[in-house]
Order: structure tokens, then sequence, then C-alpha cells
């Protein structure tokens, strides 16, 4: 026989569910999980021998010490804050939308092909044309595990990660055969757009980081104000609810992942056009993985989200001055980041649960 | 004939770090835990396993300390999403950025410090993982080389594969597990301890995720240290537990198919086949999707997700 139930007995530690927090006190919670997640992180780089205030201050410098700095720091953010915007439609849904980075391909394929065959059109009608083209590439892309879901009930984070890849093989066989670039002298890649197909600057960094501002307010307005995103958080909270209020599920599903994989497809755009000039199997590069992170560590908020893209995109371009400096990897960025997410995943539990010690003779 | 039997053998060692990755997460996900950081896990194995290679000069402690950097970084994981509830997706990719920086990061660094700014293996290391001596039966024709010319990775996934699918399927901590992974709240209610079980089945499966990893260390380069030399093979692995129908077992002639996908391009007859090489490495994935459609539809064929995946379970909301 089997001992049946347990709950006789209370175990030692128990977990129990805490009364709502103030905003405040959750913001004064993860700032804390930063810090400690720093100070942790301070241990790592004194383990291998280094001054862990030292390599910080070159990473805080290091993104602000030019002007030329700046803009490069500003580079990394736009991609991070528009993919971000992107995976928040599907995620307010609760649909698990692990696709981004496929969905930035996608988008990115369709505008290089403007760019790369019709390059001597009118500079604005090209730059809108690979806009759309980018738009409605990265929303087919989304629309098609979409699809899966609202038919078969495809298990959409496994679906979407496989388009991921899937997606990556397009660019390189367009890369080894059709747009083989001939001038390439036998190397595998894709010309480098004509500068006719090329984004302009602004302030000397490429128009997407005004299409990324643009974005956060537009994707702030559409969650917070329309029906539609209204319509986005019944389903999110309960398909029961939304299908009892008479709302059409699968549309609302079909048309999110619509608009959530456009956006990811204007990032694509915005990248191969802004940012590479050309179309490789690096348009994407891991930034799609990194705005799940960014969009959840942001709770969903656009604006947020621009706070935290600009964060992690100082991490990143400082870490590349810590490399030129002291010698060290670009990858101190990923592990330094990894110890802050860590630390902030494990503090979200406290805002909501906190740990009850029974005492002796089992009172509390 | 001959090309065949190189093109098997190709396929089963091409194949074999997937293995490792697919049993890893088969164990974790079958307690309800999709942990997305297999490619993650296997990077800090891998690393582990060369480093402890490199510097003891020993292929038994090079594995250990593979399992046990591939356990340690599932632990993370595991006590962020069982203990703490957090989300398992976001968790897990996070694992996956952190174990590729950390690898590469450590794998830098220690080029750096050495003195002809490479690293390799040394020869001892490479002449004990070349092969095991089975009596001279390797000398068999046809046969001997299809079985017993591997390096001992091959062999050793195969035992974990078989041991895990003995677990899982035949012994009673094994329906527990499955118990756990369809529905906590009632394997809870029956005195199954699902805390712990959660805990050894994610972290043993990050072990095993951690032995791939150092196959692609240590095998695929030749005893060279390279960055991201996991290169993707974590994520064909998740890839793969869908294919494998949650099975350790299937997970074995999966993952060889998967390997001889891998390898099909330098062998099939470009001739009979004419697709470009893109297309091969896509298909794995392609075919994935497929699968995963299909199970779909034909919600009630055996292989079927576990019900609780991707769920968090907190004993109070029951």
């Amino acid at each position: 026989m089997q001992k049946i139930g347990n709950g006789n007995h209370d175990p030692l530690i128990r977990i129990v569910k805490r009364a709502e927090k103030t905003r405040s006190q959750i913001l004064l919670l993860r700032l804390q999980a930063v810090l400690i997640s720093l100070v942790a992180g301070g241990v790592f780089i004194l383990a291998i021998g280094y001054n862990p205030m030292e390599i910080y201050g070159t990473i805080l410098s290091g993104a602000f010490r030019s002007k030329m700095a700046i803009q490069a720091t500003v580079k990394y953010a736009i991609p991070l804050t528009i993919s971000s915007l992107g995976v928040t439609l599907a995620f307010k849904m609760k649909f698990w939308n692990i696709g981004a980075e496929g969905q930035i391909i996608a988008g990115a394929i369709c505008a290089s092909y403007f760019a790369l065959f019709h390059a001597d059109w009118n500079h604005w009608l090209l730059i809108a044309v690979m806009f759309l083209a980018g738009l409605i590439g990265g929303g087919l892309w989304g629309l098609i595990p979409a699809f899966f879901k609202v038919k078969f009930d495809t298990n959409e984070t496994l679906f979407t990660l496989m388009l991921n890849y899937i997606a990556l093989h397009i660019v390189s066989y367009l890369r080894d055969g059709p747009w083989k670039d001939p001038g390439a002298a036998g190397f595998a890649k894709i010309a480098r757009f004509n500068k006719n197909a090329a984004l302009d600057k602004v302030f000397g960094i490429h128009i997407g980081w005004m299409v990324a501002l643009a974005l956060v307010i537009i994707v702030y307005i559409y969650l917070s104000r329309t029906k539609q995103g209204y319509e986005i958080s019944v389903v999110g909270e309960s398909q029961e609810t939304a299908r009892y209020a008479g709302m059409n599920v699968k549309r609302v599903i079909l048309r999110t992942m619509f608009f959530s994989g456009a956006i990811g497809g204007i990032c694509g755009m915005v990248q191969a056009t802004g940012s590479d000039i050309t179309l490789t199997t690096s348009v994407a590069g891991g930034v799609g993985f990194t705005a799940i992170i960014v969009a959840w560590l942001a709770q969903l908020n656009p604006f947020v989200i621009l706070i935290v893209s600009s964060l992690f995109s100082i991490l990143e371009k400082g870490s590349g001055v810590v490399q030129s400096t002291f010698g060290l990897s670009t990858d101190c960025a990923d592990v330094l980041q990894g110890i802050i997410l860590f630390f902030i995943l494990g503090c979200e539990f406290f805002i909501r649960y906190t740990f009850s010690i029974r005492k002796k003779g089992g009172e509390k | 004939m001959d090309m065949l039997i190189k093109f098997l053998v190709a396929a089963v060692l091409a194949g074999t770090p997937l293995l490792f990755g697919t049993v890893g997460e088969i164990l974790s996900e079958r307690v309800g835990h999709l942990n997305l950081g297999v490619e993650g896990m296997m990077s800090i194995g891998a690393c582990a396993g060369f480093m402890t290679g490199y510097y003891t000069n020993n292929f038994i402690l090079a594995i250990l300390a593979a399992f046990l950097g591939g356990a340690l970084s599932a632990l993370i994981y595991a006590v962020l999403t069982v203990t703490f509830f957090a989300n398992q997706n976001v968790t897990g990719l996070t694992l996956t950025i952190f174990g590729i920086g950390l690898s590469n990061f450590v794998g830098v660094l220690m080029i750096s410090r050495s003195a002809d700014k490479t690293l390799k293996l040394p020869e001892t290391i490479t002449a004990q993982m070349r092969g095991i001596d089975f009596a001279g039966l390797g000398k068999l024709p046809v046969v001997g080389e299809l079985l017993f010319s591997y390096n001992p990775f091959v062999y050793l996934g195969i035992v974990i594969a078989i041991a895990t699918g003995y677990y899982l399927q035949r012994t009673k901590t094994g329906l527990n597990v499955r118990a756990i992974g369809e529905n906590p709240a009632a394997a809870d209610a029956a005195g199954i301890n699902v805390t712990v079980l959660k805990y050894v089945n994610i972290v043993v499966g990050g072990g095993i995720c951690g032995i791939g990893g150092a196959y692609c260390s240590m095998i695929i380069n030749s005893g060279v240290w390279i960055s991201d030399n996991v290169g993707g093979l974590g994520w064909i692995a998740v890839a793969l537990v869908i294919f494998a129908g949650w099975k350790p077992v299937n997970a074995l002639y999966g993952s060889f198919i998967f390997g001889a996908l891998r390898v099909l391009k330098y062998y099939a007859a470009k001739s009979l086949f004419p697709f470009p090489n893109a297309f091969y490495d896509m298909l794995p994935f392609l075919i994935t999707a497929l699968v995963l459609i299909i199970s779909s539809v034909r919600k009630s064929s055996g292989a079927h997700i576990p019900a609780s995946l991707g769920l968090n379970y907190f004993r109070e909301e029951r």
C-alpha cells in the first residue's frame, strides 16, 4: 500500500502566498536583486583575477566615452527594442512565441529581395516597399505557428523554435545559391546593398532608432487603448472568458501573431538595410532570443522595454571595450547578463511568495 | 558498400552528441520542465570536460567533470523553476545565453594564458578516447567497423539511453516520474515526492547533456578548443525530443537518423538528390515541425507531450 496523502503534517519549510506588495516595494526588491547579481558577477571577475570595479567602470565608460561609442550603443538597442515589442504582443496573449529570431530573418529576406533586385527605384518608394515587405514577411512567418495552434493546438513554443532554424537555412540557401554575389570571388555571400537601398542616417545613426521609438508608442497605445489590445489581454487571461464575452478567440490569436511577427519582420528589415547593408545568416544573431528575456523582464511594458534594452546595450557595447582593454572576450557580457537574469528570475518569487519555516510543535 | 558503411559510421558519430542532449532533455521534460537551456548545459559540459581533460590528462575525470558541469547548470534551472516558480522558457533561454557565454569566455581566457596560444588535448587522452579494443572484434569484416569502431562516448551514450528508457518505462520511480509529467497534483496526492523527483530528473538530465557537450569539444574538433563548439546541436536535441516522442529508446535511433541527415550532404549522390546543402541542414527542423503537427492532429497517439510540460507546480494552488 502506498501512503496516501502527506497533508497531515506540514513539511519543515513551506511556501505561502504573500499579500500583494506595493509597486515601490517590488521595485526595491528588483533593485536589490540587480545589486546582489552585480556583487555575484564581481566575485566571478575577482575569481579570474581582475578588479570588478575596474571592469564595471570600463563597461560604463566604454558605452559612453565618445560620440561614436554612444552611437554604437544605440545601434545595439534598436533591434533589441523592436523585437522585444514584437514578442510582447504574443506574450500578452500567453502565446509563447520563441520565434522572433525566425520572424526577424523572414522580414529581412523579404526586404532584401527589393534591395537586391529593385535598387533603381526612387529611394523613398524603395524604402517604403522594403519596410512593407519586411512587415508582411515577418507577419506571415508568425502566422504559420498561429494557424497550427488554432487549428490543431500544436505546441507553439516548440513549433516557433523549429521555424527559427528553417528561416535561418533559407538564408544560407539564398546565400549559396540564387542570391550569391558573383563579384565575391568564390566566397558565398550576398552582395552589399546599393546605397539607394540603405536606410538614411539621422544624428549619425540609421533611422531605425526613430522606428523603434515610434513602435514603443504605437505598441503602448495598441495594447492599452484599443479594443484589439483589450481582446489580447482577455484572451491571455482566459480563453474561456474571451469566448463567453463573444470574442472570436481564433481570430484574435491569428491577428495578434501576425502583428507580433510583423514587428519582428520590421526589425529584420531595419537590421539588414540599416546596420548590415546586406543579408547574412547572422541578421538576427540571437537578438530574437534576448528579446524574449527583455520583454519578460520589462513585464511587457513598452516603455520599460526601451529602458531594459538600453541597459543590455550598454553591457554589450561596454564589454567590447573590456575586450580591447583587458583582453577578455566579449562573452563576458553574456555571462554577466546571465548572472543578473538568474537573480532577477529568483527575485520574482519573493514578490509573490514567501517561505514559512515550521516551528517546533507544528505551530507556525 | 564501402561507401554505405562509411556513411552509417559517420551517421552514428554525428548522432552521438544529439543522443546525450536528447536523453538528458527527455528526463527533464518527463517531469514537466521544458528546459530550453540544452545548448547552454552542453556548452558548460563541453568546457568542463575539455579543461579537465587538458589538465588532468584523464578521460574518465573529463567525463565526470562534463557531467558535473551540466548537472550544476541544470541545478540553477531547477532551483529557479521548481522552487522559485520562475518562467521555464525565460530561465532556459537565459541558461543558454549564460552557458555559451561562460564556455567561450573560459576558453578564450585559457588560450590567452597558455604558452602557445592554443588549447589542444594531450596525446595520452586522445589515445584513450580513440576507441575501445574489443579483443580484435573491430577487425571483423563489415560488422567490425559498423559495431566496434567507435570512441567510448558512443557506447556510453547507448548504455545511458537504454538505462534511462528502462528507468522511465519499467521502474516504479519511472512510473512516478511519468505521473508527475502528466499531473503533478495527482502525483503529489498519491504521496509521490514531486519536488525531489523533479530535481533529480532535471539535474541528472543536465549532467547527461553535459557529457554530450564534452563530445563536441573533445571529439568533433580533434581535441582542439574552439569557441561555440556545440554549434546549435543542443537545439537539434530539443527538436529530437519531439521526434522521439519523449522516449529515450526512440531517441537512440532518432539521433542516429538525425546524425545521418547531418552527414547526408557529404554522401548523397548529388545526381540523384540535387538539393542544396542548406536543405539538408534544414531537414531535421523541417521534419520535427511536421512531426509536431502530425502528433497534434492525431491526439490519441501514444507519443504525446507530457500534459504538464512548461507549467510549474505550486502545491497550495492545486
